[in-house]
């Protein structure tokens, strides 16, 4: 099976988030990258997949700037076996662009499959992954749970509100959008360290492959949300403090 | 034209709570950009939905009848809004952000060529225009977002904004129609349905949450009798999901839900960064920890430090007696 695998590279999960002075976008000076959490799983799952199947390859595709060339040699080194950079040229793509160039690439590969997290945790859109389904005319099943595949077909379970799960049926070639719970990734061993580092990384400009595509989104005024106000830390006796904290929620803050 | 549209969902025969939410948010953009608001409800040729959504504020109703959609499939859904949108040309299109908006409205976006803002949680009409607020990295950051396209799509983040009070007597047009899902290559072939029926953490109203101080998983016990109380959902922080004390589904913060309530409760949870981007918009907070220089006190409106275990037996106590005045 021909296996891709869609990864971003983002924002640290504790990095702290500075705003640049003019509202324009977010201050990247002295933030760590990662690959973006939700991506892993689908790294491991496309990994599990490759395993399950004898003959198949895994392909990592990262579209961004060159630094996100890191996230991918992660991948490989976690086993995906080649890799594909979509350099965005500084071009600051929304989720249709994104999507687009992301869709040609996946076309021209010929993937049977391919999994990427539900959404990357920068800008939290989460639209990528339906995007592509939708411009390749694929099936997509997203917050994945738990995939069979055999022939051709897959039964994919996905997590919905409040514990409930669906479970489909549908024919690949599709996406799935992965979520944690799905799989536990592995750490990248050593010998895969020193193995990444010499694993074929191709490179495709984004303007060779978005088409006529323009962004649909306008992105302004950049900010950090509003402070709380300092709230009140009670005291006395934790049993006063427990019904004093009662009283105040039903009639300071009305919320009970 | 200007006219809103929303993506009602409906459960069992009723309507769900996010599509009132929808609903008077639609009535009250329509009336900014000169038109009127709408709703679209799939699978489905009730019409005494039509009048639950009457009341905030909805005119006219469009009911998809389409046996293939009576089971939710995002392909389908995709299909029949965008035939639906072609023939009515709405200029704004509401859903609201759950499994539902999140997996089809971002396709259809895709079919319509147009941009949709997911998940958000202010906006305004500036013209012709909505300026949706959109939060970033879980909400450490915030972004106005305007899309170039038609219809403006915008998926609705629970809680966002309330549903305000039902006009007792409103009626809407009910337009009943056959829809076509086209060829579907997924199928759903089985819904199990959870081991509660307890409102989703991304839509709950109250939520009490638990912290690595828990200490096992047998003891989130008390936070489920707490809950049980004040009809809350129980949250977990990522150390205590991480430890094995919660499942995964019920992790609060940026590497799980981003959560919306009236009320938020942590107990034992010490305030990381990644778990304050999920709960940030909480209108009230309260915050209980032995630890006075948890964090968590920093965004808390009320505070007590003390053991968790010795306060949430008084707190279900207290809560108990008080449900009862």
């Amino acid at each position: 099976m021909k296996i891709g695998v869609l990864v971003k590279q983002v924002p640290d999960t504790e990095t702290k988030i500075k705003v640049l002075d003019d509202g324009s976008g977010i201050d990247e000076n002295g933030v760590k990258f990662i690959v973006s959490p939700y991506d892993e799983f689908a790294i491991e799952e496309a990994l599990k997949t490759k395993e399950a199947n004898a003959g198949s390859e895994v392909t990592v595709a990262s579209l961004g700037p060159s630094r996100c060339v890191e996230s991918i040699r992660t991948a490989l080194a976690m086993g995906c076996d080649k890799a594909i950079h979509i350099d965005d040229e500084g071009s600051g793509p929304d989720s249709y662009v994104t999507a687009k160039a992301l869709a040609k690439v996946i076309g021209d590969q010929g993937f049977d499959v391919v999994f990427c997290g539900k959404q990357a945790i920068d800008d939290d859109m989460g639209q990528v992954p339906q995007l592509v389904a939708e411009f390749l005319a694929w099936p997509q099943v997203m917050i994945l749970e738990n995939l069979e595949i055999s022939e051709g077909k897959a039964k994919a379970t996905r997590r919905v509100s409040g514990g409930a799960k669906e479970v489909y049926e549908l024919t690949l070639p599709a996406i799935f959008g992965c979520d944690k719970g799905l799989n536990t990734p592995r750490y990248a061993s050593l010998p895969g360290i020193m193995k990444a580092k010499s694993k074929p990384v191709e490179t495709l400009k984004i303007s060779d492959l978005k088409g006529d595509a323009n962004n649909k989104l306008e992105y302004s005024n950049f900010r950090m949300p509003p402070e709380k106000a300092p709230g009140k830390v009670l005291s006395g006796e934790v049993g006063d403090q427990v019904k004093e904290l009662v009283r105040l929620l039903r009639e300071e803050a009305k919320v009970l | 034209m200007g006219n809103v549209l929303i993506l009602a969902e409906h459960q069992n025969g009723k309507v769900k709570k996010t599509a009132f939410e929808l609903a008077s948010k639609a009535s009250e953009i329509a009336s900014s950009l000169g038109g009127q608001a709408e709703a679209v409800l799939i699978g489905t040729n009730d019409e005494n939905l039509s009048k639950e959504l009457a009341a905030y504020g909805i005119k006219k109703v469009y009911l998809l009848e389409c046996p293939a959609l009576e089971k939710y499939n995002a392909e389908g859904y995709t299909k029949v809004l965008a035939d639906l949108i072609a023939e009515v040309k709405p200029e704004v299109l509401l859903a609201a952000a759950t499994p539902v908006g999140k997996s089809c409205m971002p396709r259809l976006s895709g079919k319509l060529n147009s941009g949709l803002v997911s998940d958000v949680v202010d906006l305004k009409v500036d013209g012709s225009k909505v300026i949706a607020t959109h939060p970033i990295y879980s909400g450490k950051a915030l972004v106005d977002v305007k899309v170039n396209g038609s219809p403006q799509m915008l998926t609705i983040r629970p809680n966002s904004f309330g549903a305000g009070s039902p006009q007792d007597g409103a009626t809407a047009e009910s337009i009943k129609k056959t829809a076509d899902a086209g060829e579907l290559k997924s199928k759903m072939v089985d819904l199990v349905q959870g081991a509660s029926d307890k409102v989703d953490l991304t839509e709950a109203e109250l939520i009490v949450s638990g912290g690595r101080a828990m200490k096992s998983s047998d003891n989130f016990k008390i936070l489920d009798d707490l809950a049980a109380t004040i009809g809350a959902t129980v949250g977990a922080s990522r150390a205590a999901v991480d430890s094995g004390y919660a499942p995964h589904d019920m992790q609060v913060g940026q590497t799980g839900k981003v959560v919306n309530p009236k009320l938020y409760m942590a107990f034992g949870i010490s305030g990381a960064i990644q778990h304050l981007a999920g709960m940030r918009t909480s209108k009230v907070i309260v915050a209980v920890n032995k630890d006075p220089e948890a964090p968590i006190f920093q965004k808390a409106d009320y505070g007590i430090v003390a053991d968790l275990f010795e306060v949430v037996p008084m707190l279900t106590e207290e809560f108990k007696k008080a449900m009862n005045e």
